[in-house]
């Protein structure tokens, strides 16, 4: 039998519910992965099995008293973004050093009320900004499938962590594809649900108006049953829409039959990696095959978006970053007056890329710019939220490749900014359109890497892309690959 | 050389709402520093604000009250700067598209009236508070957050005193409409000041200049004194105003520079992601419509009409809406309009100003001032015991006819009573009859209020008169 901590989260409710495992039996085989590969992987930084096992123990009492939860003694790894009461919530930046959160996020609350065990923190880009791992201020985490190659990010953690099964679900956040494009590099299931979904309430923001919180995982399954959970209404995120939520594993029916998905052109370009080319291709295929009917629509304005994302998101995140001051909390080096203290501190403890898209942002917003940048930015924004609404005229979803090219090894693209913004581009016009999108592996690259196939639906259609990624899933065994490192995580 | 003044007023003030701008933090004062806060008015990673709409509420109900148009869809915008007392290095305000556009303010300037344009009305948030110590700073976050709204005017005042009278005028409506608070000492009312000036004859305005965080009239008054002078010796002397920012100096009574225009911040205003945009239905604006009181000027004005009062009269007892609210319940149970103005005006005033208290902590009811009113009509009672009774409503209230049953002060009219007290004085002051007799009608006076003696003031100086008169006009001298 495998071990507990390679299974998804549905076949683990299965066997607590059936008695044949405890909450404590998981923690522990979730716990002792963590111990054996951890410190080749770096996905977590920080955890506390003791807190966790002790939770596992409350949650097997209450088991036993006829309770019964979504996620009843599941442990579930967060993604160093949200804050959780008590706990140090770092944004894997040494800013926060010293800060400890006096309050749950919302879908931390939701996880608790589902019973779920918070488990630990883990690594990402510093504040969300990049596509590695690589800006996290403590180390980088590693690819489970090839240590030598970057997990994605900027949820690197979340989607390193359970692929080398030391979680068994995560919490991501995605911005511009930084659930999808990491899942999609370790061979997981990573989806962004659409804008006003789930609340941000305590996500600590990148860009406001981009980022959602989601699910990093094993399946499909497992993906709608944490959307389930941490998903609805919160009247204390005004972005937050009151939609009501479909039951999300009722619609995993594994037919398609009729589905229309959309195949946009823009997304097959040039340069692209034959291997994601070929492998996306034949997931297309085996989506005719399962009876979906292929049209194929276009996404004109698609050349535009990293351009957007990168104004749009890094005007927003000069603002939000600004409160890391070091007057009220986390880290603060003394100066002569406060703004000496700012520079001081801000300069200190900051990281390359953070300053970077400060700065980038900062110039966007500035006076005499913001026309011609903001202003731009704005307008080309609302194309490409026509040019998706266009496209399901003509479709119920979109299927594409998540990114342009597989994991790359570390340092690969060097110290060019713009070349790591590109790999962006089949990921940020969801974040752009305020829509959904989850990537499922696919296949697997000449030099053994994962491949992941996005399906993109329209806002509020999540139960639409977790459908025909299902059906995809089931009717493939990508998902149930692991990568070696997961065999000595104690997957035999 | 002359030159003409054009002032702007940018007045802040703060919402008397219970809760903040965008957390469920109490909005109150006087709390022991870092109390009244929270994740969200503290700025943490992750916060995220939640629009009181009790605040869109108060500041368009002043819109309307101020004859602003009220805008269907508004937004928020994030304003950039660093300082300490910011939590989040950004405050949320509104730019482009506030609550409301226009409106004006009527105010009384050298006996007559003026209107002064209202440019806008805009809802944001205050700030914390730094706190200075001898070695080092720290910040009371408790007033971060606090729903602040800020009225800017036209550069339309053309003195101090038209600035003080436009504050004046300003802090009455709010009060009037429960908007705020309005204790300057509290901080519930601040202004910044624009003044610029420029020869008589020229249309174009001269280089602004801003005097930062005023917090009393005086003070608006008393900085715009100065500056006027200040600008006029540099104008007479051929000098060059520069655009800059200043601060006031309450003790010195001097301005001095703050920032020139070179160092004049780049906010860097882009819209509030974290709110969504506000749209107001008719509904909803007519619903609040309908709930501002009258203004005002417009009740001096009803008041002078329908119960005949003297503009004086009408002016005073509508400066404060609740001494109105008092006047018109009395006034209409007692239906003498004039005598119940008279004892609000002199009595009453004058108490509360004696005891430092404002109506709302007065004892006596209208309808206890329309009861004593009607006592001293009906002859009931005579002045001097209405005025003990008055006083008595005034510290410990109560009803008016039980107090004088109380203490014995109804008036004593029927004339076999007045006649014992009549005789008696006659008797003890047969020189003041004879004075009287022979001519000197002054004597009455002094019998008159010796009757009132005899009584201990209980007898009606009318019927004192009346038999005083009949008897010594008729020879009989009661002896």
């Amino acid at each position: 039998m495998r071990s507990l901590n390679a299974l998804p989260v549905h076949e683990l409710n299965q066997l607590l519910q059936n008695g044949e495992c405890s909450s404590v039996d998981i923690v522990s085989d979730v716990i002792s992965a963590i111990e054996r590969v951890d410190d080749r992987i770096g996905a977590y930084l920080d955890y506390d099995g003791e807190h966790a096992l002790k939770e596992a123990r409350a949650s097997d009492e209450r088991r036993s008293n006829g309770c019964q939860l979504p996620l009843l003694g599941i442990p579930v790894g967060l993604k160093d973004v949200l804050n959780v009461r008590g706990m140090a919530c770092g944004c894997a930046s040494r800013i926060l050093e010293g800060y400890t959160s006096p309050y749950d996020a919302y879908v931390v609350t939701r996880l608790r009320e589902a019973g779920a065990v918070i488990l630990g923190r883990l690594n990402m880009d510093e504040f969300a900004m990049g596509s590695t791992n690589e800006n996290s201020a403590y180390k980088p985490t590693r690819n489970p499938w090839n240590q030598d190659y970057v997990p994605g990010g900027s949820s690197g953690g979340s989607a390193a962590a359970v692929s080398a099964c030391e979680a068994v679900a995560a919490l991501g956040s995605d911005t511009g594809g930084s659930i999808r494009q990491p899942a999609s590099f370790c061979g997981c299931v990573g989806l962004k649900p659409t804008y006003g979904r789930v609340s941000r309430r305590g996500l600590t923001a990148f860009a406001s108006s981009l980022d959602q919180v989601g699910p990093v995982v094993r399946d499909v399954r497992d993906a709608a049953l944490l959307l389930e959970v941490i998903a609805g209404h919160d009247r204390f995120d005004s972005t937050s829409l009151n939609i009501p939520l479909s039951s999300y594993r009722d619609t995993l029916t594994g037919d398609i039959s009729g589905m229309k998905l959309g195949i946009p052109k823009e997304y097959f370009i040039d340069g692209m990696d034959p291997d994601v080319k070929k492998t996306v291709q034949d997931a297309i295929d085996k989506c005719a095959e399962l009876g979906a009917e292929l049209v194929d629509v276009e996404l004109p304005h698609t050349e535009y978006a990293v351009a957007v994302y990168y104004i749009i998101a890094t005007a927003e995140a000069s603002a939000n970053l600004a409160r890391f001051d070091g007057v009220r909390y986390g880290a603060r080096v003394d100066g002569r007056d406060p703004l000496d203290m700012y520079g001081k501190t801000r300069a200190g403890y900051l990281g390359d890329e953070v300053k970077r898209r400060i700065i980038l942002g900062t110039y966007v917003l500035s006076s005499g710019y913001y026309d011609e940048y903001y202003i731009r930015a704005q307008k080309a924004r609302t194309l490409i939220r026509n040019d998706f609404e266009n496209a399901f005229g003509t479709c119920d979803a979109l299927i594409a490749p998540v990114t342009p090219t597989t994991s790359f090894r570390f340092g690969e693209k060097g110290d060019d900014p713009l070349q790591m913004y590109l790999g962006d581009i089949f990921t940020v016009p969801v974040n752009l359109a305020g829509i959904c999108g989850i990537s499922v592996p696919c296949g697997m690259s000449g030099s053994g890497l994962p491949i992941g196939l996005q399906i993109i639906g329209p806002a509020f259609k999540e139960e639409r892309i977790l459908r025909a990624a299902h059906a995809y899933e089931q009717a493939t065994d990508w998902h149930n690959q692991k990568p070696e490192i997961a065999r000595t995580a104690g997957m035999s | 050389m002359k030159y003409k003044v054009s002032i702007g007023l940018e007045t802040h003030v703060q919402l008397k709402t219970r809760s903040k701008i965008w957390c469920g933090c109490p909005n109150r004062f006087g709390q022991p520093a870092n109390t009244d806060i929270c994740p969200v008015c503290l700025g943490y990673p992750g916060a995220l604000p939640s629009l009181n709409r009790e605040a869109v509420r108060l500041t368009v109900v002043t819109g309307l009250m101020l004859g602003s148009t009220i805008n269907r869809r508004s937004k928020f915008d994030r304003k950039s700067y660093f300082y300490p007392d910011m939590p989040k290095n950004y405050q949320i305000s509104q730019y482009d598209e506030p609550f409301c556009t226009g409106g004006h303010l009527n105010i009384n300037v050298n006996g007559g009236s003026k209107r002064v344009e209202i440019t806008r009305i805009h809802l944001e948030e205050d700030v914390g508070k730094s706190i200075h110590f001898e070695q080092s700073s720290g910040v009371d976050f408790n007033r971060a957050g606090t729903p602040l709204m800020e009225i800017v005017s036209e550069p339309e005042l053309e003195s101090p005193d038209e600035a003080f009278a436009y504050l004046t005028a300003l802090k009455q409506v709010l009060l009037y409409g429960d908007i705020s608070e309005g204790n300057l000492e509290e901080g519930n009312i601040r202004c910044d000041i624009n003044c610029s000036l420029r020869p008589m004859d020229s249309d174009v305005l001269g280089s602004k200049i801003e005097i930062k965080n005023m917090n009393t009239f005086r003070g608006v008054h008393r900085s715009l004194v100065y500056e006027i002078k200040r600008q006029i010796g540099i104008l007479d002397n051929g000098g060059v105003i520069q655009q800059e920012t200043r601060r006031w100096d309450d003790d010195s009574g001097l301005t001095s520079i703050m920032r020139t225009k070179e160092h004049a911040h780049d906010y860097r205003y882009f819209p509030e992601p974290d709110l969504m945009p506000i749209v107001l239905t008719s509904e909803e604006i007519d619903a609040m419509r309908s709930a501002i009181p009258e203004l005002p000027a417009d009740r001096r004005n009803r008041f002078a009409v329908e119960y005949g009062l003297p503009e004086y009269d009408a002016g005073i007892l509508t400066s404060d809406r609740d001494l109105a609210d008092f006047y018109e319940a009395a006034a209409k149970i007692s239906g003498n309009y004039k005598a119940v103005s008279n004892w609000i005006m002199t009595d009453m005033l004058h108490y509360l100003s004696e005891e430092g208290i404002g109506i709302d902590k007065i004892k006596i009811t209208p309808e206890a001032l329309a009861e004593l009113v009607d006592l001293v009509v009906q002859n009931t009672i005579n002045m001097p015991a209405a005025k003990k009774i008055f006083r008595i409503l005034l510290e410990s209230g109560g009803k008016p006819t039980a107090i004088m049953e109380d203490k014995g002060l109804a008036q004593i009219s029927d004339s076999d009573s007045i006649d014992v007290f009549v005789e008696e004085a006659l008797s003890s002051h047969p020189s003041s009859v004879a004075d009287y007799r022979s001519g000197k009608k002054a004597a009455l006076q002094f019998l008159v209020g010796q009757v009132m003696r005899l009584s201990k003031g209980k007898a009606n100086p009318r019927a004192a008169m009346e038999s005083l008169k009949r008897r010594l006009d008729s020879g009989d001298p009661g002896n």
